[in-house]
């Protein structure tokens, strides 16, 4: 008895082993999943603004505050304009912070729009900022911003 | 492939502002997903979509992974004159669809 069990004592310290080295490389496998950061966000607003001031104010976005099933959110931007010839949005940029690009969307458009509102539906891979900045016809840009809370998110799982 | 849903109002009066409402079938692949086996799905989304007006173009939105599957896009235009929409869609894999709407403008 005595004998079998220290034999059995290294053999089960080299399971446990493997099982947690096993366990480890299945994490680090699952680890490299791209996703932007905050900086990544602001390069990517900084694309658009270039040097200009982006200030606070006249755009909403309406985003719900807390998100079930991050792959369909509805999103509305609007923008306080007169929508005129001389003094009009020219359009309007969404940015994320977590998801694996910043980039949601550019919408372009003039005068002609009327209202300066879009609508539309995004994924959010995590719990994050979302920005809305309108370009005016003056050159001025103004920004809204929105932290959603996100239960399910979007784009991380595995196609079967 | 009728994949487009197209809402515009039939008829409008002259300097009204209408809401046109698109729906375009498309899977919007993100291209950062894996298969069970560890590979990259290749990304396949709609990255353009366009709206002329009688053959001026209205509004134009560049579209990213992060816009879910089957893109919905609703925006705004005043109806100046009878005549078409024209919609297009473009994206990866060279998809490219397009749809039009009628409007008659009293």
């Amino acid at each position: 008895m005595m004998k079998r069990e220290t034999m059995d004592k290294p053999d089960r310290s080299t399971r446990r082993r493997f099982l947690k080295l096993t366990a480890g490389a299945a994490v680090l496998g699952a680890a490299p999943r791209a996703k932007a950061t905050p900086a990544m966000m602001a390069a990517a607003i900084r694309d658009v603004t270039g040097a200009a001031a982006v200030r606070t104010g006249k755009v909403r976005l309406d985003v719900p505050p807390l998100v079930e099933n991050g792959n369909t959110v509805s999103m509305t931007v609007s923008v306080t304009s007169p929508m005129t010839a001389e003094d009009h949005v020219r359009s309007i940029h969404v940015f994320v912070e977590k998801n694996p690009q910043p980039n949601v969307g550019n919408f372009v458009l003039g005068p002609r729009a009327g209202r300066a509102q879009i609508s539309t539906r995004i994924r959010l891979a995590d719990t994050q900022k979302v920005v809305a900045i309108a370009r005016l016809s003056d050159g001025s840009f103004w920004s809204a911003s929105v932290d959603v809370v996100v239960t399910l998110a979007a784009c991380t799982e595995e196609v079967i | 492939m009728a994949a487009a849903l197209i809402n515009v109002p039939k008829k409008a009066k002259r300097g009204d502002v209408i809401e046109i409402k698109t729906l375009m079938s498309h899977i919007m692949e993100t291209g950062f997903r894996h298969t069970a086996t560890g590979e990259l799905v290749p990304r396949d989304i709609i990255t353009s979509f366009t709206c002329r007006y009688n053959g001026e173009e209205i509004f134009r939105a560049d579209l990213f992974p992060a816009i879910s599957a089957n893109p919905f896009i609703a925006f705004f235009t005043t109806a100046t004159e009878s005549g078409t929409f024209e919609f297009s869609w473009i994206g990866d894999r060279g998809f490219s669809e397009t749809a039009s709407a009628s409007i008659i403008v009293e």
